[in-house]
Protein backbone atom coordinates (compact mmCIF):
# COMPACT_ATOMS: atom_id res chain seq x y z
CA UNK A 1 0.00 0.00 0.00
CA UNK A 2 2.58 2.54 -1.15
CA UNK A 3 0.72 5.78 -0.91
CA UNK A 4 2.52 8.68 -2.52
CA UNK A 5 3.72 11.26 -0.01
CA UNK A 6 1.65 14.38 0.14
CA UNK A 7 3.01 16.95 2.56
CA UNK A 8 6.24 18.78 1.68
CA UNK A 9 7.92 17.51 4.86
CA UNK A 10 7.04 13.97 3.91
CA UNK A 11 8.35 14.42 0.38
CA UNK A 12 11.59 15.84 1.71
CA UNK A 13 12.07 12.94 4.12
CA UNK A 14 11.34 10.46 1.38
CA UNK A 15 13.92 12.12 -0.85
CA UNK A 16 16.58 12.07 1.83
CA UNK A 17 15.94 8.43 2.71
CA UNK A 18 16.00 7.66 -0.99
CA UNK A 19 19.35 9.42 -1.38
CA UNK A 20 20.84 7.62 1.62
CA UNK A 21 19.74 4.28 0.25
CA UNK A 22 20.78 4.92 -3.32
CA UNK A 23 24.46 5.33 -2.33
CA UNK A 24 24.41 1.88 -0.79
CA UNK A 25 26.87 -0.09 -2.89
CA UNK A 26 27.65 -3.01 -0.64
CA UNK A 27 31.36 -3.14 0.27
CA UNK A 28 33.27 -6.43 0.41
CA UNK A 29 32.69 -8.44 3.53
CA UNK A 30 35.35 -7.70 6.18
CA UNK A 31 37.63 -10.44 7.48
CA UNK A 32 37.71 -11.88 10.98
CA UNK A 33 40.54 -9.59 12.10
CA UNK A 34 38.94 -6.36 10.86
CA UNK A 35 35.65 -7.34 12.48
CA UNK A 36 37.30 -8.23 15.79
CA UNK A 37 39.18 -4.94 15.78
CA UNK A 38 35.95 -3.04 15.17
CA UNK A 39 34.46 -4.66 18.27
CA UNK A 40 37.68 -3.88 20.14
CA UNK A 41 37.19 -0.26 19.14
CA UNK A 42 33.71 -0.42 20.65
CA UNK A 43 35.30 -1.61 23.91
CA UNK A 44 37.60 1.42 23.90
CA UNK A 45 34.67 3.76 23.30
CA UNK A 46 32.98 2.20 26.33
CA UNK A 47 35.99 3.03 28.47
CA UNK A 48 35.76 6.61 27.22
CA UNK A 49 32.02 6.93 27.82
CA UNK A 50 31.67 4.86 31.00
CA UNK A 51 34.83 5.58 32.98
CA UNK A 52 32.98 4.91 36.25
CA UNK A 53 33.36 1.19 35.73
CA UNK A 54 37.12 1.47 35.56
CA UNK A 55 37.07 3.70 38.61
CA UNK A 56 35.04 1.16 40.59
CA UNK A 57 37.54 -1.57 40.04
CA UNK A 58 40.65 0.51 40.63
CA UNK A 59 39.44 2.19 43.79
CA UNK A 60 39.10 -1.12 45.62
CA UNK A 61 42.71 -2.25 45.08
CA UNK A 62 43.99 1.23 45.86
CA UNK A 63 42.12 1.09 49.16
CA UNK A 64 43.44 -2.39 49.87
CA UNK A 65 46.96 -1.32 49.09
CA UNK A 66 46.80 1.66 51.43
CA UNK A 67 44.87 -0.08 54.20
CA UNK A 68 46.79 -3.32 54.29
CA UNK A 69 50.19 -1.69 53.95
CA UNK A 70 49.73 0.84 56.71
CA UNK A 71 47.35 -1.05 59.03
CA UNK A 72 48.77 -4.55 58.93
CA UNK A 73 52.23 -4.05 57.46
CA UNK A 74 53.85 -3.63 60.88
CA UNK A 75 52.00 -6.54 62.42
CA UNK A 76 52.28 -9.03 59.55
CA UNK A 77 55.72 -8.33 58.14
CA UNK A 78 57.42 -6.24 60.77
CA UNK A 79 57.57 -3.13 58.59
CA UNK A 80 55.24 -1.41 56.14
CA UNK A 81 57.99 -1.25 53.53
CA UNK A 82 58.60 -4.99 53.56
CA UNK A 83 54.91 -5.72 53.51
CA UNK A 84 54.31 -3.45 50.51
CA UNK A 85 57.10 -5.28 48.72
CA UNK A 86 55.27 -8.53 49.49
CA UNK A 87 51.67 -7.63 48.68
CA UNK A 88 51.98 -5.37 45.64
CA UNK A 89 52.12 -8.11 42.98
CA UNK A 90 49.12 -9.75 44.64
CA UNK A 91 47.13 -6.53 44.75
CA UNK A 92 47.94 -6.09 41.08
CA UNK A 93 46.42 -9.52 40.44
CA UNK A 94 43.42 -8.59 42.55
CA UNK A 95 42.71 -5.33 40.75
CA UNK A 96 42.95 -6.90 37.33
CA UNK A 97 40.77 -9.90 38.22
CA UNK A 98 38.06 -7.62 39.64
CA UNK A 99 38.06 -5.85 36.28
CA UNK A 100 37.62 -9.20 34.54
CA UNK A 101 34.27 -9.74 36.29
CA UNK A 102 32.98 -6.77 34.32
CA UNK A 103 33.55 -8.60 31.03
CA UNK A 104 30.63 -10.82 32.02
CA UNK A 105 28.56 -7.91 33.26
CA UNK A 106 29.04 -6.00 30.00
CA UNK A 107 28.10 -9.00 27.89
CA UNK A 108 24.98 -9.62 29.96
CA UNK A 109 24.01 -5.96 29.57
CA UNK A 110 24.37 -6.31 25.79
CA UNK A 111 22.11 -9.36 25.81
CA UNK A 112 19.42 -7.85 28.03
CA UNK A 113 19.40 -4.55 26.12
CA UNK A 114 19.08 -6.21 22.72
CA UNK A 115 22.37 -5.02 21.18
CA UNK A 116 23.51 -8.61 20.82
CA UNK A 117 20.53 -9.34 18.58
CA UNK A 118 21.81 -6.88 16.06
CA UNK A 119 25.39 -8.16 16.22
CA UNK A 120 24.21 -11.72 15.81
CA UNK A 121 22.11 -10.82 12.79
CA UNK A 122 25.14 -9.46 10.93
CA UNK A 123 27.07 -11.52 8.40
CA UNK A 124 30.32 -11.44 10.38
CA UNK A 125 32.72 -13.93 11.93
CA UNK A 126 30.62 -15.23 14.81
CA UNK A 127 33.01 -15.02 17.79
CA UNK A 128 34.14 -11.50 16.76
CA UNK A 129 31.92 -9.58 19.22
CA UNK A 130 33.24 -11.71 22.08
CA UNK A 131 36.90 -11.68 21.16
CA UNK A 132 36.77 -7.99 20.28
CA UNK A 133 35.16 -7.10 23.60
CA UNK A 134 37.82 -9.04 25.47
CA UNK A 135 40.54 -7.21 23.56
CA UNK A 136 38.99 -3.96 24.74
CA UNK A 137 38.89 -5.43 28.23
CA UNK A 138 42.60 -6.25 28.05
CA UNK A 139 43.19 -2.53 27.71
CA UNK A 140 41.16 -1.98 30.86
CA UNK A 141 43.20 -4.60 32.67
CA UNK A 142 46.37 -2.81 31.64
CA UNK A 143 45.00 0.49 32.98
CA UNK A 144 43.89 -1.04 36.29
CA UNK A 145 47.27 -2.77 36.64
CA UNK A 146 49.21 0.38 35.85
CA UNK A 147 47.28 2.40 38.44
CA UNK A 148 48.13 -0.20 41.09
CA UNK A 149 51.81 -0.41 40.21
CA UNK A 150 52.26 3.36 39.97
CA UNK A 151 50.65 3.85 43.36
CA UNK A 152 52.87 1.12 44.75
CA UNK A 153 56.00 2.79 43.41
CA UNK A 154 54.90 6.11 44.90
CA UNK A 155 54.46 4.35 48.25
CA UNK A 156 57.94 2.86 48.02
CA UNK A 157 57.63 -0.39 46.05
CA UNK A 158 61.05 -1.18 44.57
CA UNK A 159 61.00 -4.38 42.48
CA UNK A 160 64.38 -6.11 42.10
CA UNK A 161 63.77 -6.94 38.47
CA UNK A 162 63.09 -3.32 37.55
CA UNK A 163 60.86 -2.08 34.77
CA UNK A 164 61.30 -5.18 32.62
CA UNK A 165 60.21 -7.44 35.48
CA UNK A 166 57.15 -5.31 36.21
CA UNK A 167 56.13 -5.29 32.55
CA UNK A 168 56.51 -9.06 32.29
CA UNK A 169 54.55 -9.53 35.50
CA UNK A 170 51.75 -7.33 34.24
CA UNK A 171 51.72 -9.15 30.94
CA UNK A 172 51.30 -12.47 32.71
CA UNK A 173 48.44 -11.08 34.80
CA UNK A 174 46.69 -9.68 31.72
CA UNK A 175 47.05 -13.01 29.89
CA UNK A 176 45.56 -14.86 32.85
CA UNK A 177 42.75 -12.32 33.22
CA UNK A 178 41.96 -12.66 29.51
CA UNK A 179 41.56 -16.40 30.06
CA UNK A 180 39.53 -16.00 33.24
CA UNK A 181 37.19 -13.48 31.62
CA UNK A 182 35.84 -16.34 29.46
CA UNK A 183 34.50 -17.79 32.72
CA UNK A 184 32.72 -14.53 33.43
CA UNK A 185 31.34 -14.23 29.90
CA UNK A 186 29.95 -17.75 30.30
CA UNK A 187 28.36 -16.61 33.53
CA UNK A 188 27.16 -13.47 31.73
CA UNK A 189 25.23 -15.61 29.27
CA UNK A 190 23.82 -17.99 31.86
CA UNK A 191 22.47 -15.49 34.38
CA UNK A 192 19.52 -13.20 33.83
CA UNK A 193 20.65 -9.75 34.91
CA UNK A 194 23.91 -7.78 34.91
CA UNK A 195 23.65 -7.49 38.69
CA UNK A 196 23.39 -11.22 39.15
CA UNK A 197 26.56 -11.61 37.10
CA UNK A 198 28.33 -9.00 39.20
CA UNK A 199 27.33 -10.67 42.46
CA UNK A 200 28.09 -14.20 41.34
CA UNK A 201 31.39 -13.07 39.85
CA UNK A 202 32.58 -11.35 43.00
CA UNK A 203 31.30 -14.17 45.16
CA UNK A 204 33.42 -16.53 43.10
CA UNK A 205 36.63 -14.52 43.02
CA UNK A 206 36.63 -13.26 46.61
CA UNK A 207 37.51 -16.56 48.32
CA UNK A 208 40.01 -17.38 45.60
CA UNK A 209 41.70 -14.03 46.10
CA UNK A 210 41.69 -14.06 49.89
CA UNK A 211 42.52 -17.70 50.49
CA UNK A 212 45.73 -17.26 48.58
CA UNK A 213 49.20 -15.92 49.15
CA UNK A 214 48.33 -12.29 48.36
CA UNK A 215 48.21 -10.98 51.91
CA UNK A 216 49.85 -13.65 54.07
CA UNK A 217 52.50 -16.30 53.77
CA UNK A 218 50.52 -19.53 53.40
CA UNK A 219 52.99 -21.27 55.73
CA UNK A 220 51.27 -19.43 58.60
CA UNK A 221 47.84 -20.91 57.71
CA UNK A 222 46.20 -24.05 59.15
CA UNK A 223 47.22 -26.99 57.01
CA UNK A 224 43.83 -27.51 55.35
CA UNK A 225 43.81 -23.87 54.18
CA UNK A 226 47.38 -24.15 53.05
CA UNK A 227 46.39 -27.16 51.00
CA UNK A 228 43.74 -25.04 49.28
CA UNK A 229 46.23 -22.28 48.54
CA UNK A 230 48.57 -24.85 47.02
CA UNK A 231 46.01 -25.73 44.34
CA UNK A 232 44.51 -22.25 43.92
CA UNK A 233 45.41 -21.03 40.40
CA UNK A 234 45.28 -17.45 41.59
CA UNK A 235 47.96 -18.25 44.15
CA UNK A 236 50.04 -19.71 41.34
CA UNK A 237 49.57 -16.51 39.39
CA UNK A 238 50.58 -14.40 42.39
CA UNK A 239 53.69 -16.50 42.96
CA UNK A 240 54.79 -16.23 39.33
CA UNK A 241 54.07 -12.49 39.18
CA UNK A 242 55.98 -11.91 42.38
CA UNK A 243 58.93 -13.81 41.00
CA UNK A 244 58.88 -11.96 37.71
CA UNK A 245 58.85 -8.60 39.48
CA UNK A 246 60.98 -9.29 42.48
CA UNK A 247 63.36 -12.01 41.41
CA UNK A 248 63.53 -15.79 41.34
CA UNK A 249 61.26 -16.49 38.37
CA UNK A 250 61.25 -20.10 37.26
CA UNK A 251 60.03 -21.50 34.01
CA UNK A 252 58.00 -24.01 36.00
CA UNK A 253 56.00 -21.42 37.94
CA UNK A 254 55.35 -19.19 34.93
CA UNK A 255 54.65 -22.20 32.75
CA UNK A 256 52.08 -23.51 35.22
CA UNK A 257 50.16 -20.21 35.04
CA UNK A 258 50.26 -20.15 31.25
CA UNK A 259 49.06 -23.76 31.16
CA UNK A 260 46.20 -22.99 33.56
CA UNK A 261 45.22 -19.99 31.43
CA UNK A 262 45.24 -22.21 28.36
CA UNK A 263 43.03 -24.83 30.01
CA UNK A 264 40.53 -22.23 31.24
CA UNK A 265 40.35 -20.72 27.76
CA UNK A 266 40.02 -24.10 26.08
CA UNK A 267 37.03 -24.95 28.26
CA UNK A 268 35.23 -21.65 28.63
CA UNK A 269 35.83 -19.88 25.31
CA UNK A 270 34.01 -22.55 23.27
CA UNK A 271 31.32 -22.69 25.95
CA UNK A 272 30.80 -18.93 25.74
CA UNK A 273 30.67 -19.04 21.94
CA UNK A 274 28.10 -21.83 22.04
CA UNK A 275 25.90 -20.05 24.55
CA UNK A 276 26.26 -16.83 22.58
CA UNK A 277 24.95 -18.48 19.43
CA UNK A 278 21.67 -19.18 21.11
CA UNK A 279 21.52 -16.18 23.46
CA UNK B 1 11.13 -13.30 -9.54
CA UNK B 2 9.05 -16.19 -8.43
CA UNK B 3 10.57 -16.87 -5.02
CA UNK B 4 8.98 -15.14 -2.10
CA UNK B 5 10.90 -12.91 0.29
CA UNK B 6 9.88 -15.23 3.10
CA UNK B 7 8.49 -18.73 2.95
CA UNK B 8 7.88 -20.40 6.29
CA UNK B 9 6.22 -23.73 6.88
CA UNK B 10 5.13 -25.10 10.20
CA UNK B 11 7.49 -23.05 12.37
CA UNK B 12 7.42 -24.15 16.01
CA UNK B 13 9.34 -22.79 18.97
CA UNK B 14 8.67 -23.79 22.55
CA UNK B 15 10.14 -22.33 25.73
CA UNK B 16 9.64 -24.98 28.36
CA UNK B 17 5.96 -25.75 28.22
CA UNK B 18 5.00 -22.52 26.41
CA UNK B 19 4.58 -23.08 22.71
CA UNK B 20 5.49 -19.49 21.80
CA UNK B 21 5.18 -20.25 18.09
CA UNK B 22 2.96 -23.18 17.29
CA UNK B 23 3.00 -23.94 13.58
CA UNK B 24 3.31 -20.67 11.69
CA UNK B 25 3.12 -20.62 7.91
CA UNK B 26 3.99 -17.43 6.05
CA UNK B 27 4.39 -16.50 2.40
CA UNK B 28 5.63 -12.96 2.10
CA UNK B 29 5.78 -11.52 -1.42
CA UNK B 30 8.70 -9.31 -2.38
CA UNK B 31 8.73 -5.55 -2.53
CA UNK B 32 5.95 -4.66 -0.11
CA UNK B 33 5.19 -4.34 3.57
CA UNK B 34 3.86 -7.51 5.12
CA UNK B 35 2.18 -6.94 8.47
CA UNK B 36 2.21 -9.42 11.33
CA UNK B 37 -0.49 -8.39 13.73
CA UNK B 38 -1.08 -9.81 17.17
CA UNK B 39 -1.48 -8.98 20.85
CA UNK B 40 1.19 -9.24 23.58
CA UNK B 41 2.67 -12.70 23.78
CA UNK B 42 1.22 -13.84 20.44
CA UNK B 43 4.63 -15.01 19.24
CA UNK B 44 5.55 -12.17 16.87
CA UNK B 45 9.03 -11.56 18.23
CA UNK B 46 9.80 -15.25 18.48
CA UNK B 47 8.78 -15.70 14.83
CA UNK B 48 11.01 -12.81 13.73
CA UNK B 49 13.92 -14.17 15.76
CA UNK B 50 13.65 -17.50 13.98
CA UNK B 51 13.45 -15.85 10.57
CA UNK B 52 16.41 -13.59 11.38
CA UNK B 53 18.57 -16.63 12.32
CA UNK B 54 18.80 -15.64 16.00
CA UNK B 55 17.13 -18.79 17.28
CA UNK B 56 16.63 -22.18 15.68
CA UNK B 57 13.11 -23.39 15.05
CA UNK B 58 12.21 -26.56 16.95
CA UNK B 59 10.18 -27.70 13.96
CA UNK B 60 9.38 -26.50 10.49
CA UNK B 61 11.54 -24.61 8.07
CA UNK B 62 11.86 -21.16 6.58
CA UNK B 63 13.57 -19.59 3.64
CA UNK B 64 14.54 -15.97 3.08
CA UNK B 65 14.86 -15.14 -0.64
CA UNK B 66 15.13 -18.87 -1.21
CA UNK B 67 17.89 -19.41 1.41
CA UNK B 68 17.30 -21.70 4.36
CA UNK B 69 17.48 -19.89 7.71
CA UNK B 70 19.20 -22.80 9.45
CA UNK B 71 21.43 -24.37 6.80
CA UNK B 72 22.31 -21.13 5.01
CA UNK B 73 22.15 -18.80 8.01
CA UNK B 74 25.18 -16.82 6.96
CA UNK B 75 23.80 -16.11 3.50
CA UNK B 76 20.49 -15.08 5.08
CA UNK B 77 22.31 -12.63 7.35
CA UNK B 78 23.75 -11.00 4.27
CA UNK B 79 20.27 -10.40 2.86
CA UNK B 80 18.37 -8.99 5.80
CA UNK B 81 18.54 -6.43 8.60
CA UNK B 82 16.80 -6.52 11.94
CA UNK B 83 15.40 -3.67 13.97
CA UNK B 84 14.40 -5.48 17.12
CA UNK B 85 11.68 -4.70 19.59
CA UNK B 86 14.28 -3.56 22.12
CA UNK B 87 16.29 -0.70 20.66
CA UNK B 88 19.28 -2.66 19.37
CA UNK B 89 21.77 0.20 19.48
CA UNK B 90 24.44 0.78 22.10
CA UNK B 91 23.16 3.33 24.60
CA UNK B 92 26.60 4.24 25.90
CA UNK B 93 27.89 5.21 22.46
CA UNK B 94 26.93 8.30 20.47
CA UNK B 95 24.65 8.03 17.47
CA UNK B 96 27.57 8.53 15.13
CA UNK B 97 29.71 5.91 16.87
CA UNK B 98 26.92 3.38 16.60
CA UNK B 99 26.64 3.89 12.85
CA UNK B 100 30.40 3.96 12.28
CA UNK B 101 30.71 0.69 14.18
CA UNK B 102 28.08 -0.97 12.02
CA UNK B 103 29.58 0.46 8.86
CA UNK B 104 32.95 -1.01 9.83
CA UNK B 105 31.35 -4.36 10.63
CA UNK B 106 29.75 -4.37 7.19
CA UNK B 107 32.99 -3.71 5.37
CA UNK B 108 33.31 0.07 5.09
CA UNK B 109 36.78 1.23 6.07
CA UNK B 110 38.02 4.31 7.92
CA UNK B 111 36.88 7.35 6.01
CA UNK B 112 34.22 5.39 4.09
CA UNK B 113 32.62 4.26 7.36
CA UNK B 114 32.54 7.80 8.70
CA UNK B 115 31.07 9.13 5.47
CA UNK B 116 28.34 6.48 5.48
CA UNK B 117 27.46 7.37 9.08
CA UNK B 118 27.19 11.04 8.18
CA UNK B 119 24.88 10.28 5.23
CA UNK B 120 22.55 8.28 7.43
CA UNK B 121 22.57 10.81 10.26
CA UNK B 122 21.58 13.51 7.77
CA UNK B 123 18.91 11.39 6.12
CA UNK B 124 17.27 10.50 9.42
CA UNK B 125 17.42 13.97 10.90
CA UNK B 126 19.94 13.04 13.57
CA UNK B 127 22.84 15.26 12.54
CA UNK B 128 22.33 17.60 15.51
CA UNK B 129 22.33 14.73 17.98
CA UNK B 130 25.16 12.81 16.32
CA UNK B 131 27.72 13.40 19.07
CA UNK B 132 25.33 12.72 21.95
CA UNK B 133 25.16 9.39 23.77
CA UNK B 134 22.10 7.40 22.70
CA UNK B 135 20.90 7.10 26.31
CA UNK B 136 20.05 10.80 26.11
CA UNK B 137 17.95 10.38 22.94
CA UNK B 138 14.17 10.61 22.86
CA UNK B 139 12.19 7.49 21.94
CA UNK B 140 11.61 8.74 18.40
CA UNK B 141 15.29 9.58 17.83
CA UNK B 142 16.34 6.20 19.16
CA UNK B 143 13.96 4.44 16.78
CA UNK B 144 15.20 6.45 13.82
CA UNK B 145 18.79 5.61 14.73
CA UNK B 146 17.83 1.98 15.12
CA UNK B 147 16.27 1.93 11.67
CA UNK B 148 19.22 3.85 10.19
CA UNK B 149 21.51 1.21 11.72
CA UNK B 150 19.60 -1.42 9.75
CA UNK B 151 20.16 0.46 6.50
CA UNK B 152 23.94 0.90 6.54
CA UNK B 153 23.86 -1.41 3.58
CA UNK B 154 20.46 -1.60 1.91
CA UNK B 155 18.94 -4.95 2.87
CA UNK B 156 16.70 -7.00 0.62
CA UNK B 157 14.50 -7.65 3.62
CA UNK B 158 14.01 -5.57 6.75
CA UNK B 159 12.44 -6.91 9.93
CA UNK B 160 10.75 -4.22 12.00
CA UNK B 161 9.47 -5.41 15.37
CA UNK B 162 6.91 -2.97 16.76
CA UNK B 163 8.72 0.10 15.43
CA UNK B 164 6.22 2.62 16.75
CA UNK B 165 5.25 1.20 20.14
CA UNK B 166 5.72 3.97 22.69
CA UNK B 167 6.20 6.75 20.13
CA UNK B 168 4.17 9.94 20.03
CA UNK B 169 1.87 10.42 17.00
CA UNK B 170 4.32 12.66 15.14
CA UNK B 171 7.29 10.31 15.52
CA UNK B 172 5.00 7.51 14.50
CA UNK B 173 4.17 9.24 11.22
CA UNK B 174 7.87 9.81 10.54
CA UNK B 175 8.57 6.10 10.98
CA UNK B 176 5.68 5.29 8.65
CA UNK B 177 7.11 7.65 6.03
CA UNK B 178 10.50 5.99 6.32
CA UNK B 179 8.94 2.58 5.82
CA UNK B 180 7.08 3.80 2.74
CA UNK B 181 10.26 5.34 1.32
CA UNK B 182 12.09 2.05 1.85
CA UNK B 183 9.49 -0.01 0.12
CA UNK B 184 9.57 2.52 -2.71
CA UNK B 185 13.23 1.51 -3.13
CA UNK B 186 12.34 -2.15 -3.45
CA UNK B 187 13.07 -3.42 0.06
CA UNK B 188 10.64 -5.94 1.49
CA UNK B 189 9.55 -5.11 5.06
CA UNK B 190 8.16 -7.54 7.60
CA UNK B 191 6.42 -5.35 10.16
CA UNK B 192 5.21 -6.70 13.49
CA UNK B 193 2.67 -4.56 15.24
CA UNK B 194 -0.10 -4.56 17.78
CA UNK B 195 -1.93 -1.78 15.94
CA UNK B 196 -4.44 -2.51 13.23
CA UNK B 197 -4.25 1.04 11.90
CA UNK B 198 -0.48 0.72 11.46
CA UNK B 199 -0.82 -2.51 9.51
CA UNK B 200 -3.70 -0.95 7.62
CA UNK B 201 -1.68 2.14 6.68
CA UNK B 202 1.45 0.32 5.59
CA UNK B 203 0.89 -3.31 4.80
CA UNK B 204 -0.16 -4.85 1.49
CA UNK B 205 -1.00 -8.07 3.30
CA UNK B 206 -1.46 -8.95 6.94
CA UNK B 207 -1.17 -12.14 8.96
CA UNK B 208 -3.01 -12.06 12.27
CA UNK B 209 -1.38 -14.27 14.86
CA UNK B 210 -2.58 -15.39 18.25
CA UNK B 211 -1.25 -18.09 20.58
CA UNK B 212 1.56 -18.78 18.14
CA UNK B 213 -0.68 -19.51 15.16
CA UNK B 214 -1.74 -17.58 12.09
CA UNK B 215 -5.48 -17.23 12.52
CA UNK B 216 -6.21 -15.02 9.53
CA UNK B 217 -4.35 -13.79 6.48
CA UNK B 218 -5.19 -11.41 3.69
CA UNK B 219 -5.22 -7.84 2.50
CA UNK B 220 -6.33 -5.22 5.03
CA UNK B 221 -9.59 -4.91 3.10
CA UNK B 222 -10.29 -8.64 3.30
CA UNK B 223 -9.56 -8.69 7.02
CA UNK B 224 -11.80 -5.78 7.75
CA UNK B 225 -14.54 -7.25 5.66
CA UNK B 226 -14.28 -10.42 7.73
CA UNK B 227 -14.79 -8.35 10.85
CA UNK B 228 -17.76 -6.49 9.55
CA UNK B 229 -18.37 -3.06 8.28
CA UNK B 230 -17.34 0.20 9.85
CA UNK B 231 -19.82 1.79 12.22
CA UNK B 232 -21.21 5.31 12.46
CA UNK B 233 -21.32 6.23 16.13
CA UNK B 234 -23.23 9.30 17.18
CA UNK B 235 -24.56 11.13 20.18
CA UNK B 236 -27.84 13.04 20.06
CA UNK B 237 -28.35 16.54 21.41
CA UNK B 238 -31.62 15.41 22.97
CA UNK B 239 -32.01 11.79 24.16
CA UNK B 240 -35.77 11.98 23.59
CA UNK B 241 -35.07 12.16 19.81
CA UNK B 242 -33.88 8.60 20.01
CA UNK B 243 -36.86 6.77 18.47
CA UNK B 244 -36.92 9.23 15.55
CA UNK B 245 -33.18 8.85 15.04
CA UNK B 246 -33.40 5.07 15.07
CA UNK B 247 -36.13 5.13 12.49
CA UNK B 248 -34.15 7.44 10.15
CA UNK B 249 -30.91 5.47 10.53
CA UNK B 250 -32.59 2.12 9.93
CA UNK B 251 -34.07 3.47 6.72
CA UNK B 252 -30.93 5.16 5.32
CA UNK B 253 -28.19 2.82 6.50
CA UNK B 254 -30.22 -0.30 5.92
CA UNK B 255 -29.28 -1.83 9.25
CA UNK B 256 -30.71 -1.76 12.74
CA UNK B 257 -29.03 0.86 15.01
CA UNK B 258 -27.79 -0.42 18.34
CA UNK B 259 -27.80 1.61 21.54
CA UNK B 260 -24.62 2.01 23.53
CA UNK B 261 -24.15 2.78 27.24
CA UNK B 262 -24.93 6.47 26.82
CA UNK B 263 -28.72 7.22 26.69
CA UNK B 264 -28.03 9.72 23.90
CA UNK B 265 -25.63 7.44 22.03
CA UNK B 266 -26.21 4.91 19.27
CA UNK B 267 -24.29 3.32 16.48
CA UNK B 268 -25.18 1.81 13.14
CA UNK B 269 -23.08 -0.31 10.74
CA UNK B 270 -22.46 1.48 7.43
CA UNK B 271 -20.81 0.12 4.29
CA UNK B 272 -18.88 3.30 3.47
CA UNK B 273 -18.44 6.98 4.33
CA UNK B 274 -20.95 8.03 1.63
CA UNK B 275 -23.72 6.17 3.39
CA UNK B 276 -22.65 7.68 6.70
CA UNK B 277 -22.88 11.18 5.24
CA UNK B 278 -26.30 10.39 3.81
CA UNK B 279 -27.44 9.16 7.21
CA UNK B 280 -26.25 12.37 8.87
CA UNK B 281 -28.01 14.63 6.38
CA UNK B 282 -31.20 12.56 6.71
CA UNK B 283 -31.07 13.11 10.47
CA UNK B 284 -30.57 16.80 9.87
CA UNK B 285 -33.53 16.89 7.46
CA UNK B 286 -35.66 15.08 10.06
CA UNK B 287 -34.75 17.75 12.62
CA UNK B 288 -32.74 15.42 14.88
CA UNK B 289 -29.82 17.33 16.43
CA UNK B 290 -26.50 15.49 16.58
CA UNK B 291 -23.98 16.52 19.28
CA UNK B 292 -21.07 14.59 17.76
CA UNK B 293 -20.36 11.64 15.52
CA UNK B 294 -17.51 9.42 14.45
CA UNK B 295 -17.01 6.91 11.68
CA UNK B 296 -15.16 4.09 13.38
CA UNK B 297 -12.85 1.56 11.78
CA UNK B 298 -13.02 -1.83 13.39
CA UNK B 299 -10.38 -1.89 16.12
CA UNK B 300 -7.81 -4.62 16.63
CA UNK B 301 -9.95 -5.81 19.47
CA UNK B 302 -12.93 -6.12 17.16
CA UNK B 303 -10.81 -8.06 14.67
CA UNK B 304 -9.82 -10.38 17.45
CA UNK B 305 -13.26 -10.72 18.79
CA UNK B 306 -14.54 -11.57 15.34
CA UNK B 307 -11.81 -14.05 14.44
CA UNK B 308 -11.05 -15.71 17.75
CA UNK B 309 -14.12 -15.07 19.81
CA UNK B 310 -12.05 -13.54 22.57
CA UNK B 311 -10.77 -10.04 23.28
CA UNK B 312 -7.12 -9.18 22.65
CA UNK B 313 -6.87 -8.03 26.29
CA UNK B 314 -7.72 -11.49 27.56
CA UNK B 315 -4.14 -12.46 26.72
CA UNK B 316 -1.59 -12.36 29.49
CA UNK B 317 -0.79 -8.68 29.47
CA UNK B 318 2.84 -9.01 30.56
CA UNK B 319 4.51 -10.27 27.35
N1 LIG C 1 13.33 -16.53 25.88
C1 LIG C 1 12.13 -16.90 26.32
N2 LIG C 1 11.99 -17.76 27.35
C2 LIG C 1 10.79 -18.15 27.79
N3 LIG C 1 9.63 -17.73 27.27
C3 LIG C 1 9.67 -16.88 26.24
C4 LIG C 1 10.92 -16.41 25.71
N4 LIG C 1 10.66 -15.57 24.68
C5 LIG C 1 9.32 -15.51 24.58
N5 LIG C 1 8.72 -16.28 25.50
C6 LIG C 1 7.26 -16.50 25.65
O1 LIG C 1 6.74 -16.84 24.39
C7 LIG C 1 5.51 -16.19 24.16
C8 LIG C 1 5.57 -15.37 22.89
O2 LIG C 1 6.47 -14.30 23.08
P1 LIG C 1 6.84 -13.24 21.96
O3 LIG C 1 7.84 -12.33 22.55
O4 LIG C 1 7.19 -13.93 20.71
O5 LIG C 1 5.46 -12.48 21.76
P2 LIG C 1 5.16 -11.11 21.00
O6 LIG C 1 4.04 -11.40 20.09
O7 LIG C 1 6.39 -10.56 20.41
O8 LIG C 1 4.62 -10.20 22.17
P3 LIG C 1 4.83 -8.62 22.45
O9 LIG C 1 3.78 -7.92 21.67
O10 LIG C 1 4.60 -8.49 23.90
O11 LIG C 1 6.21 -8.27 22.03
C9 LIG C 1 5.22 -15.38 25.42
O12 LIG C 1 4.36 -16.15 26.22
C10 LIG C 1 6.56 -15.22 26.06
O13 LIG C 1 6.44 -15.11 27.45
MG1 LIG D 1 7.43 -8.87 20.67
Amino acid sequence: MTTTPTTPAERELTERVHAALATGARPARPGAVATTLAFGWRGMLKIKHVPEQLLDVTVTPVMFLLMFTYLFGGAVAGSTGDYLQYILPGVLVQSVLFTAVYSGVTLNTDVTKGVVDRFRSLPVWRPAPLVGALLGDAVRYAIAGTVTVVLGVVMGFRPDEGVAGVVLGMLLVVVFAFALSWVFTTLGLLLRTPNAVLNAGFLGVFPLLFISNIFVDPATLPSWLEAFVDVNPIAHLVTATRELMDGGASAGDVGLVVAEAAVITAVFAPLTVRLYRRA
Amino acid sequence: MTTHAIEAEGLVKAFGTTRAVDGVDLRVPRGAVYGVLGPNGAGKTTTIRMLATLIRPDEGRARIMGRDVVREADAVRGLMSLTGQLASVDEDLTGRENLVLLARLLGFRGRGARARATELLDAFDLADAAERQVKHYSGGMRRRLDIAASLVVTPELLFLDEPTTGLDPRSRLVVWDIVRALVGEGTTVLLCTQYLDEADQLAARIAVIDHGRVIAEGTPGQLKASVGRAALRLRLLDPSDRPAAEEVLARVAGAQPVPDGDPAGLSVPVPDSGRAAAALSALDAAGVGVADFALGQPSLDEVFLAITGHHAEDEEADG
